[in-house]
């Protein structure tokens, strides 16, 4: 079966003519080029469960919830559909951050160009105390999980 | 819509020659906005700002010193570029009432032209997405749905069977394709202003990686978010690529373009020209009428006397996977920003700071930004960091290479398609999941924005439904300025019409079509008679 992959809709057995074969100005064939080879579930590692541990741990980690059983059966989905990295051969490769690796990017000097705008940013915030954000107490572990289910019964969304 | 100024040179001239003024366009604009409303393009229209900068420019422009080449030309934002002092909601309830005390760099260079802003588009919630459908003010319906060949061709209810813009910079798409603004700003991270853009037939670039300043872009993926241009022709794309490009000290992943002018020349000759076909493009569920129109600007090209290459992207079938936990991963990164405690949303629950943290970001995104933000968690978690992130990274070099060989080989751009087909009707299109959506849609855009190259989707004919089909170019890195030229080339052979062309004539007016072939001339007379 494929993964995460739509089916082809061309048969994949096709040799690919090359540039030098050309005939006529329909010789690329496009419609006739072959398609993506489908993974099939052989290629891959055995599917990934999320147990309830760790379904409290990213929760806790990412500070946002699953909110329902299909949130966490999206996320066991996603998990699937990057498995089909492990099809590609990457011994030897170094991972790549940035495009822009191989140049110097710009660097400003140390100093200060702009500024004084505190008031300006302090407004956008809906809890202040003078020059100060207000963050409800602190140095509290988030609740349990059926805790945080229902607070968030009682937000107002 | 003053139907004889369909291009910025054109308007920009009867601007300057005082035959129009700038507050008699931008008047038109708004009325064309509002009688557009259904199709939710826009989630702020900001009329009254709009007037007044319009009326600047009319100043400026009677005492004939305008600010610069876009001087009164009308233009609109996606709601994902800071503006300052007007609302910038990322399409997000997080940010529902966030105004920022600052202006995007590259909405400062507009503005800093004499451009006058319309209005914020809509999008996807934080460009998560490529319909244009999961935004917290509704989906964006796509113009062509109420055109006359999508009517009468499927004999459709455009009422209940409108189809989507794509994604996520629908809205900027649609402002333009509807003939509201000439220009609109998208960003493109894995192909959400080319998507759009293909399905809503106009042009959408999205320049080199660096090229334009992302300060003030709320960012989703650092390392592959491009500011993107959308516009009505290549050539208009060309100059607001001029106005736009260039170092940012405020961007340090900002780099110098290769020449300092963007302008493309009118007739360019495309017999030395080397086109490749990248065989994997051929992608599964990629449409019959697709893959003829492919052919049929391959053999434009064959025609024309330029080389034209099968080639090979060996890796392209495993850039989508490879994309995809890059920018979860990254997504989970930057969305720690929206906390509530400094700007944005805050919920009412202040027990604690971390309950205060979840509940108000449980409240502000919606299920595809927090299911983003869960996935980048898990791929980042120690024990599968190297598995996941670490392999995705080194998957992204092996497709840049790919490129990079193509490229070396003495292939001068690439032609593909945009996207597997014309637009999706909505109903349709919301059967399917947001990630299994745009795994699909962003299969031929995505890998662009992993090797950082330029690429630009122009339109090139109708669907049997009535519906746009473009087709995209890819160029090297810094390659721009070619990549224009012979997407121009293109746009003069294709004759793609505008939606003005389905609509009650207006009297007194010439047909666009007729218009394009004097488009040439006008740029001429535009490039030498600006400061």
């Amino acid at each position: 079966s494929t993964v995460g992959l739509v089916n082809g809709v061309f048969a994949a057995s096709y040799t690919v003519r090359s540039g030098e074969n050309k005939t006529s100005h329909k010789c690329l064939g496009l419609s006739e080029l072959p398609t993506w080879e489908p993974v099939s579930e052989e290629q891959l590692p055995p599917p990934s469960t999320v147990p309830l541990d760790l379904v409290d741990k990213l929760e806790r980690l990412a500070l946002v919830d699953f909110r329902t059983k299909q949130g966490l059966s999206c996320l066991e989905k996603a998990i699937r559909f990057a498995d089909q990295l492990h099809v590609v051969d990457t011994s030897g490769v170094e991972p790549m951050d940035s495009v822009l690796e191989d140049r110097a990017l710009y660097l400003r000097s140390d100093v200060v160009t702009e500024g004084n705008c505190a008031d300006k940013l302090l407004e956008l915030s809906k809890t202040t105390v003078e020059e100060y954000f207000v963050a409800p107490p602190g140095n509290i572990p988030l609740p349990k999980r059926e805790e945080r289910t229902a607070m968030l019964k009682d937000s107002e969304f | 819509m003053l139907i004889h100024l369909h291009f910025i040179p054109q308007a920009s001239l009867a601007l300057r020659e005082g035959k129009v003024s700038p507050v008699d366009l931008c008047r038109k604009c708004l009325n064309r906005i509002k009688k557009t409303q259904h199709l939710n393009a826009y989630i702020s229209v900001t009329e009254e700002q709009a007037l007044i900068q319009a009326q600047e420019a009319e100043t400026r422009l009677l005492k004939g010193s305008p600010k610069g080449l876009l001087d009164g030309i009308p233009f609109a934002v996606k709601d994902n570029f800071s503006t300052q002092n007007i609302k910038t909601t990322c399409a997000s309830r997080m940010l529902k009432d966030y105004t920022p005390p600052f202006n995007a760099t590259v909405v400062q260079k507009l503005l800093d032209q004499g451009a006058v802003l319309l209005g914020k588009t809509n999008m996807d919630e934080f460009a998560m997405g490529s319909g244009s459908t999961d935004g917290a003010f509704g989906p964006v319906r796509n113009p062509w749905s109420y055109a006359a060949p999508y009517r009468e061709n499927t004999g459709l209810d455009p009422n209940s069977d409108w189809v989507v813009t794509g994604g996520s910079s629908g809205g900027s798409a649609a402002a333009v394709a509807s003939l509201t603004s000439y220009l609109a700003l998208g960003s493109d991270t894995g192909g959400s202003t080319r998507n759009p853009g293909a399905l809503c037939g106009v042009v959408a670039l999205k320049p080199t990686y660096g090229l334009l300043s992302r300060h003030g872009l709320i960012p989703l993926v650092n390392s592959l978010d491009v500011p993107g241009i959308i516009t009505r022709s290549v050539g208009d794309a060309a100059l607001v690529l001029d106005v736009l490009q260039g170092v940012d000290v405020k961007d340090s992943t900002t780099i110098l373009p290769q020449s300092s002018s963007a302008h493309i020349p009118e007739d360019v000759d495309v017999s030395a020209l080397c086109v490749g076909i990248p065989k994997e493009y051929h992608a599964p569920g990629l449409s019959m009428e697709t893959v003829e129109q492919w052919s049929r600007v391959a053999d434009m090209f064959e025609r024309a006397g330029a080389r034209v290459e099968l080639v090979s992207l060996p890796h392209t079938q495993y850039s989508i996977v490879c994309y995809h936990v890059l920018c979860c991963t990254e997504v989970a990164s930057n969305m720690v920003r929206f906390d509530g405690l400094e700007y944005g949303h805050r919920s009412e629950m202040d027990s604690s700071t971390e309950t205060m943290y979840a509940i108000s970001r449980h409240e502000g995104f919606n299920d595809v930004v927090r299911g983003r933000i869960l996935s980048g968690n898990y791929f980042l978690l120690k024990q599968s960091y190297e598995h996941y992130f670490l392999k995705a990274q080194k998957v992204r070099r092996l497709i840049t290479e790919d490129f990079k060989h193509v490229f070396n080989s003495g292939v001068d751009v690439l032609l593909t398609p945009t996207t597997l087909s014309d637009a999706t009707r909505y109903s349709d299109f919301t059967k399917e999941d947001n990630r299994t959506r745009s795994s699909q849609e962003d299969v031929f855009t995505q890998p662009v924005n992993l090797a950082g190259l330029s690429a630009i989707s122009i339109p090139t004919a109708l669907s049997r439904r009535g519906l746009p089909i473009g087709l995209q170019l890819i160029a090297p890195a810094l390659q721009d300025k070619r990549l224009l030229s012979v997407a121009q080339w293109i746009e003069q052979r294709v004759a793609f019409p505008s939606i003005s062309d389905f609509e009650e004539p207006i009297e007194g007016s010439e047909r666009c079509l007729k218009i394009r072939e004097h488009t040439v001339q006008s740029y001429k007379t535009y490039y030498s008679g600006c400061p």
